[in-house]
């Protein structure tokens, strides 16, 4: 088997004091997609933000290898710029900062970081608008302030088109279906499928499995109460579909008995 | 601030002796109207001495830092040589020095050295600008050549030729009589740009006013006067440009004014008064740029005179200096006059920087804009104070406020206050202000798409200074404020792009 990209080890963390992941373990390997679904509260976006550093998050026990580095000794930025990826499942306004700059300023520190050559705004451009057409994003949101006055939908998309972008190693996507209609899913999950590859791996975060029918995961985890209560394939997101959250959180609470 | 009586006596002695010695060389000494003019308002001066804390429109702004010292008027000083610790040396600043600084695509280049005007460092190409010959009235208008468009000239030189227009306006707009430094300025009328736009011209490139200010072993002062008169349907730009120059920095390198202040640092006191008389349907962009070092008290006073539908922009980007106010007075006394007041300043370490507005509408359908925002790190310190004044006819006004301000440290503070005065009862007013941090979630967003911590910062705050840039009319200007902001901003040591 090849080597994982992702390697998660009895993480613990909390959040100003409260432990939320309590002891997760996951493998990802190249070209792997991994669905997480669980309940509200069960600690799925906390594993996405622990994932992205981000700081109000404390990892209290376990480690994290990132492509052979040791994620919880790297900040935001490195972790983006050795190829992990997070759509935010609340994309954040940036007022003053064109979205076409912003997107190129992160295409570059990643090619800075990597000792490529920087791309002007004419090599830029056309790749930019070729993946804005493809993820059905509207051309006025080029020059339009970071996701200021995006609708929901739009944000998302915008989400997916600075990761066609960034082209990263793993892209863990937190809740992106939260909020779109069915149209909107179909663009968002054609993205992703068009990104597929065997060098790239994605972490699917979501609380439905509808998603799961669009990009369809090699392995679901159905996480309660800040631990995997059980992994299967595909088929067990149709199984949560079905039986709904009850029993897992049941589940979740022997466990921690 | 307790000031004893004896205290004031000393100070305000100086400036007595400062001005007898100079009402004898002034310019228009002979002048009656000149000389009564100066008389007058030393003496409503003496009357009002420096405003205090207890004073409403000084609440926040201490000014012991100017009372505490006598000051040399910097003109009365030999040429432009500076007095250094071992006596008197030349300073050289040559037109090198000079080209640094102006921004590039400027047409007019107006100099002054200590208030002194710099001819030999000036770029006035018109035959009848910067040479002391005043055009007839009587003459008739020729509408070919720039030189008949514009008059651009030290205002020294207009005096002494007794031009009209200085008669007419000089004094008679911005007030001396109620207020300190308007009065002091007054009394010190001697030199500034003269700037008169004829009838209908349009002077495309923007007409560069620039100040330099050259420190010394002991403290100066100069005060600067401009005059600018647009006529009617005239368009033009002007931009007042405030630069310092310190004793063994005459090589003009450009660290930024951030990085210069040092104990015991010589002072420079500049108190500017522009009045801007702006015809029917005039069109001007008026830019007010105060980047000395912290060694510089810059007191400013902007009067904008506005006939109808008279279009004028008031842009202040304040990056320097230690104590800075800058007052900005339009007056709409013409229906359908139209005001842009938009501001920028950027302190840091222990500058203060108080933004004085005073938006007075006079006529019925005249529309303000007022937007300012501060970036304050360090010990700094902002005041924006906005009061607009609606009188009783000026029905149909439409005045709006909004003052945005980012705080990059805990010592650093802000005071905002709104002053609505309303004698008019058809009117829309509004009014904002806020006070912030630096958005960490979207300090997290950008980093977390690779972008580091501290250019991300970079970009947030260039991208709030550029809310600012961005009111500005496409030109030299605004190309070279977008270029020169990033390494003006905390943090920024180069220019950042744009798309």
């Amino acid at each position: 088997m090849s080597t994982p990209i992702l390697e998660i080890r009895n993480l613990h963390a909390a959040v100003e004091g409260h432990e939320i992941l309590k002891g997760i373990d996951l493998v990802v390997r190249p070209g792997e997609i991994h669905g997480i679904m669980g309940p509200n509260g069960s600690g799925k976006s906390t594993l996405a933000q622990v994932l992205a550093r981000r700081e109000a998050f404390e990892v209290t026990q376990g480690e994290i290898i990132f492509d052979g580095k040791n994620l919880l000794e790297l900040k935001p930025e490195e972790v983006a710029a050795e190829g992990l990826f997070m759509a935010f499942q609340y994309p954040v306004e940036v007022p003053g900062i064109n979205n076409a700059y912003f997107i190129r300023s992160a295409v570059n520190a990643l090619r800075k970081y990597r000792g490529e050559d920087e791309m002007d705004a004419m090599d830029f451009l056309p790749a930019f608008k070729e993946k804005m057409k493809a993820l059905d994003v509207d051309e006025r949101f080029l020059n339009r302030a970071v996701n200021e006055g995006f609708s929901g939908g739009e944000k998302k998309r915008n989400e997916i088109l600075q990761m066609a972008m960034l082209e990263p190693k793993l892209a863990i996507l937190d809740e992106t279906d939260s909020g779109l209609d069915i149209d909107a899913l179909k663009v968002v999950a054609q993205g992703v499928n068009a990104m597929r590859s065997p060098e790239r791996s994605f972490v699917v975060v979501t609380h439905y499995q509808r998603l799961l029918n669009y990009i369809v995961p090699d392995y679901v985890h159905v996480l309660a109460g800040g631990r995997i209560v059980r992994s299967g394939g595909k088929e067990l997101a149709l199984e949560l579909e079905e039986k709904g959250y009850g029993w897992v959180e049941e589940e979740a609470a022997q466990m921690a008995r | 601030m307790i000031e004893t009586r004896t205290e004031k006596k000393q100070a305000f002695q100086a400036y007595l002796d400062e001005f007898e010695a100079f009402a004898k060389r002034a310019p228009g000494a002979d002048t009656p109207w000149m000389k009564q003019l100066r008389q007058e308002a030393f003496a409503r001066f003496w009357e009002l001495g420096f405003p205090t804390l207890r004073d409403e429109d000084w609440r926040f702004t201490s000014l012991a830092p100017l009372s505490a010292r006598t000051f040399r008027l910097a003109s009365g000083v030999k040429g432009y040589h500076a007095l250094t610790g071992n006596g008197t040396a030349p300073v050289a600043i040559d037109l090198a020095t000079i080209h640094r600084r102006t921004p590039a695509g400027v047409g007019a280049r107006v100099v002054f050295v200590n208030g002194r005007y710099a001819p030999e460092l000036s770029k006035v190409d018109h035959s009848d600008v910067g040479r002391g010959t005043v055009p007839s009235p009587h003459k008739p208008p020729q509408a070919s050549s720039e030189a008949q468009k514009v008059v651009v000239m030290s205002l020294a030189e207009a005096i002494a030729a007794g031009h009209p227009l200085v008669q007419q306006h000089l004094a008679k707009h911005e007030d001396y009589r109620s207020d300190a430094f308007t009065a002091l300025n007054t009394a010190f009328v001697e030199d500034g740009a003269f700037i008169h736009v004829k009838r209908g011209a349009v002077v495309e490139a923007p007409i560069y006013v620039l100040y330099v200010s050259v420190g010394n072993a002991e403290a100066l002062m100069a005060h600067p006067r401009n005059l600018i008169v647009a006529e009617e349907q005239s368009q033009a730009t002007v931009v007042e440009d405030y630069v310092s120059l310190p004793v063994g920095q005459q090589d003009g390198s450009d660290t930024p004014p951030h990085t210069r202040l040092e104990a015991g640092a010589t002072l420079f006191f500049s108190n500017v008064v522009t009045e801007v008389v702006a015809g029917q349907d005039a069109l001007l962009s008026h830019y007010m740029i105060e980047r000395e070092d912290e060694s510089a008290i810059n007191v400013s006073t902007l009067h904008l005179q506005q006939a109808r539908n008279a279009n004028v922009d008031s842009h202040s980007v304040l990056i320097g200096g230690g104590l800075v106010r800058n007052n900005v007075h339009p007056v709409l006394t013409g229906e359908g006059a139209d005001c842009l007041i938009n501001g920028l300043f950027v302190a840091n370490g222990r500058q203060h920087m108080d933004n004085y507005m005073k938006v007075e509408h006079a006529a019925p359908h005249c529309n303000s804009r007022q937007f300012y925002n501060g970036i304050l790190d360090g010990q700094s310190r902002g005041v924006f104070h906005g009061r607009i004044i609606v009188h009783k006819d000026a029905q149909k006004t439409d005045a709006k406020q909004t003052n945005r301000n980012l705080l990059l440290s805990d010592g650093a503070q802000i005071d905002t206050k709104p002053q609505l005065e309303i004698y008019a009862d058809d009117v829309k007013c509004t009014h904002g202000a806020t006070i912030g941090q630096m958005d960490e979630e979207a300090l997290f967003y950008m980093r977390s798409r690779g972008i580091a911590e501290q250019e991300a910062r970079r970009l947030m705050l260039f991208a709030f200074a550029s809310e600012c840039l961005d009111r500005m009319k496409p030109g030299p200007v605004r190309s070279w404020l977008e270029e020169s902001v990033g390494g003006w901003l905390p943090g920024g040591t180069q220019a950042a792009a744009t798309e």
